[in-house]
């Protein structure tokens, strides 16, 4: 096992490896690298219809890119989006955790079933219900605004308040799924802590900072990491609810991807977003790992 | 995307499927119909087959929003069918790829089918140079539907027929129905309306044979400033179609007297307009800027299109004239509201004479295409983003269209690389 380096069994190995790496490398790398030849390219329907109407571009679909102010709007939304709706989707999942699984609440399996709904249930019939709690004049929102004294708003016609109306419905509709990890990372920690925080005369609030949070460490890791990878690759939220609109307030790079992709046929364009949302998700990745590592020595 | 591969995959298999079955001595023809009319064009097939022994049609029906993405990718993988019902602004598209099969010999020996007997302007946009692409099957454009009771308490028996006018009629609408409620909805959502304007001054949109932008011209900044000026006089709210939940409730409610839309709406406004207010509601060509040659709208609808690899083109020709026939296009019309392309349909059925088709008969003879350039969605799609910035984001018109160029030239260079290419003796463009 230890030194056999060019021995029959790094043989045998390869050969067990061999069906999952060809299935990788065919599924995976092959896609992957093709896609980042694309982005070099201006591949498009000129190119479907005649193979030689390609122009290898080198690095002129990111430098087109990086002047394109729709572009940059596209980055800005989607950072607003993971930025804001990410803390957020966290922040209603943890609490909801520590809500169902709280001794004093009765009635838990409903409550998880209640809040876990919205996760499973399709965002195209969502999107009905909300379109109609957002609507302007009619909407169930404005109208309980309206009994506070704050005036209507629209939600999905105002650049300003768009993004914070999809903020909203991604964070109903995801702190589920996040919820119910917690929740069984909750119900690992081992009951002696709280009973020994409890004797040194720790109330609920040090329990909960000193010894939930440590102990639930590595699970929101996980929640936030996972979370950040999804709201980056926010598409369908905005998709079904705005289109992208008013004034481009909640085109995200997926959406914008997905334009000039499959809309509009340009791969080469398309395929270079790609990369720079991955580029920026690779980043958001290695930055918590960063953040981690130093909190945690 | 895994969805996209999926659906892509699905569509190689069926449409593989239809082509095995062609074999001993039935002909099997495939049709591919989008919405609606994908699906009506069923009910015509049994009469079909019942005259034309020996041919099966196999009708497959898709949605429009999956229509060109599948397309597309039939094409790539020679999965083509014989023949499909395609939206005529995507003719420039498909035959740019070399897909489809010049129909000009056809038609030339053809008694059912004849330009003459078609709306100029609609035949048109089958052209691509002298080519013919397609035939058309339904057609469509933009008219004005308003109120005809709120156009009369401002002091107008009808619709006024040049801009002026219009706009004259706007304003005492405004004063009459007072803040909150619009002359006009223009959603700003929508390129259709600005393009239209810029056809009515003569705008050719691109210039250079669709090389390059034209809407930094006088001649579009014309229309341009016209459509901005309705919004800034406050005729014309600023919303898109997403901040009005239901157009037709606010129709009825009055909240704006003029819509332009198109035929599709004749239907929707007899199902959801309450009964008291059937009467009041009426159509109109829209006005120009200088009286009626110029009061031109667009030129849309579907055609029928031949594939170029199709196996089967006599008979699948012989859907295409069967579905032409004044009589099938009747009962298309009957079955789903679309206006017939042929004019001897209209004449025979005496259609044109119901007050609320009247003004599609008139319009459909002063109709203009968009440019025929692949990228033509894109652009249109343009156009009404930078609309939008100037009506909601508050930026200078004149910088806004100067942008709106520079992005379209942009957009095009594509275009004029395989251009020059093709000039340059390399046969490229059509294979």
């Amino acid at each position: 096992m230890s030194r056999s380096s060019g021995g029959p069994e790094t043989g045998a190995a390869w050969l067990f490896l061999a069906p999952a790496l060809i299935l990788i490398g065919v599924f995976f790398f092959l896609p992957v690298g093709a896609s980042l030849l694309l982005s070099f390219t201006d591949f498009d329907i000129y190119t479907i219809a005649h193979w030689q109407n390609v122009r290898f571009l080198g690095l002129r679909n990111y430098i087109e890119l990086a002047q394109n102010a729709t572009f940059w709007l596209a980055v800005r939304n989607t950072f607003y989006f993971v930025l804001v709706g990410g803390p957020l989707t966290l922040g209603a999942s943890l609490a909801a955790a520590l809500l169902v699984n709280s001794r004093l609440v009765r009635f838990k399996p409903f409550f998880r079933a209640v809040y876990f709904a919205p996760f499973v249930t399709t965002l195209v019939a969502v999107a009905i219900v909300w379109r109609s709690l957002y609507h302007p004049e009619y909407g169930l929102i404005n109208y309980g605004l309206g009994l506070l004294g704050v005036g209507p708003i629209n939600w999905l016609g105002d650049p300003l308040f768009a993004m914070p109306a999809i903020i909203l419905l991604a964070v109903w509709k995801n702190f589920g799924y996040n919820m119910l990890i917690l929740i069984a990372g909750l119900q690992a920690i081992p009951e002696e802590l709280y009973e020994a925080a409890y004797l040194d005369g720790a109330g609920a609030w040090r329990q909960f900072r000193h010894v939930t949070l440590p102990m639930l460490g590595p699970t929101l890791v996980f929640v936030g990491l996972i979370t950040m990878i999804g709201f980056f690759q926010v598409f369908a939220e905005p998709y079904v609810m705005t289109q992208g609109g008013p004034l481009r307030s909640t085109t995200s790079m997926v959406l914008l991807m997905y334009e000039e992709g499959f809309r509009w046929w340009r791969m080469g364009n398309a395929a270079a977003i790609a990369f720079v949302l991955f580029g920026l998700i690779l980043g958001g990745m290695l930055l918590q790992r960063r953040l981690q590592r130093e909190r945690v020595p | 995307m895994v969805n996209a591969t999926a659906m892509a995959a699905l569509g190689l298999t069926l449409a593989g499927c239809t082509g095995s079955t062609a074999s001993n001595r039935t002909t099997t023809v495939s049709f591919w119909g989008m919405g609606r009319e994908g699906e009506v064009v069923q009910q015509l097939v049994p009469e079909f087959e019942r005259q034309n022994p020996g041919v099966r049609v196999h009708v497959q029906q898709f949605p429009f929003s999956a229509a060109h993405e599948k397309l597309l990718t039939a094409f790539v993988g020679d999965a083509t069918p014989d023949l499909a019902q395609l939206g005529n602004s995507w003719i420039a598209e498909l035959a740019a790829l070399g897909a489809l099969e010049p129909l000009n010999p056809w038609v030339s020996h053809s008694e059912v089918i004849d330009s003459a007997g078609y709306f100029r302007g609609i035949w048109d946009t089958n052209l691509i140079g002298d080519t013919l692409f397609g035939v058309p099957w339904y057609v469509d454009t933009r008219v004005i539907f308003y109120r005809k009771d709120i156009l009369a308490n401002a002091g107008f028996s009808e619709m006024p027929s040049t801009w002026s006018g219009w706009e004259r009629a706007m304003q005492a609408i405004q004063r009459q129905v007072g803040s909150g409620r619009y002359a006009i909805f223009l959603p700003t959502n929508e390129w259709a309306q600005p393009l239209i304007l810029g056809l009515q001054v003569g705008s050719p949109l691109l210039r250079d044979g669709g090389r390059y932008g034209a809407f930094s011209d006088p001649t579009f900044e014309r229309a341009f400033g016209f459509y901005l000026r309705l919004f800034r006089t406050g005729l014309a709210p600023p919303l898109g179609n997403n901040d009005i939940a239901n157009a037709y409730q606010e129709f009825a409610r009055g909240r704006f007297a003029m819509w332009i839309t198109g035929p599709w709406n004749l239907g929707e406004f007899r199902r959801r307009l309450p009964p008291q207010l059937q009467k009041l509601w009426a159509t109109a060509p829209l006005p120009g800027p200088s009286g009626d040659s110029s009061a031109v709208s667009l030129a849309g609808g579907s055609s029928l299109v031949l594939f170029r690899r199709s196996q089967q083109k006599p008979a699948a020709w012989r859907l295409v004239e069967f579905l032409s026939r004044p009589e099938q296009q009747l009962r298309v019309y009957q079955l789903t509201g679309d206006l017939p392309a042929s004019t001897a349909a209209w004449r025979e059925s005496a259609l044109a004479d119901s007050a609320q088709m009247h003004a599609f008969w008139v319009q459909l003879h002063r109709v203009k295409p968009l440019p025929k350039v692949p990228e033509v969605e894109l652009i249109a799609t343009k156009v009404y983003q930078y609309a939008e910035q100037v009506i909601r984001g508050g930026q200078r018109p004149e910088a806004a269209l100067a942008e709106l160029d520079r992005d379209v030239n942009r957009i095009l260079e594509k275009r004029r690389w395989v251009l020059s290419r093709v000039s340059s003796g390399r046969e490229v463009l059509v294979r």
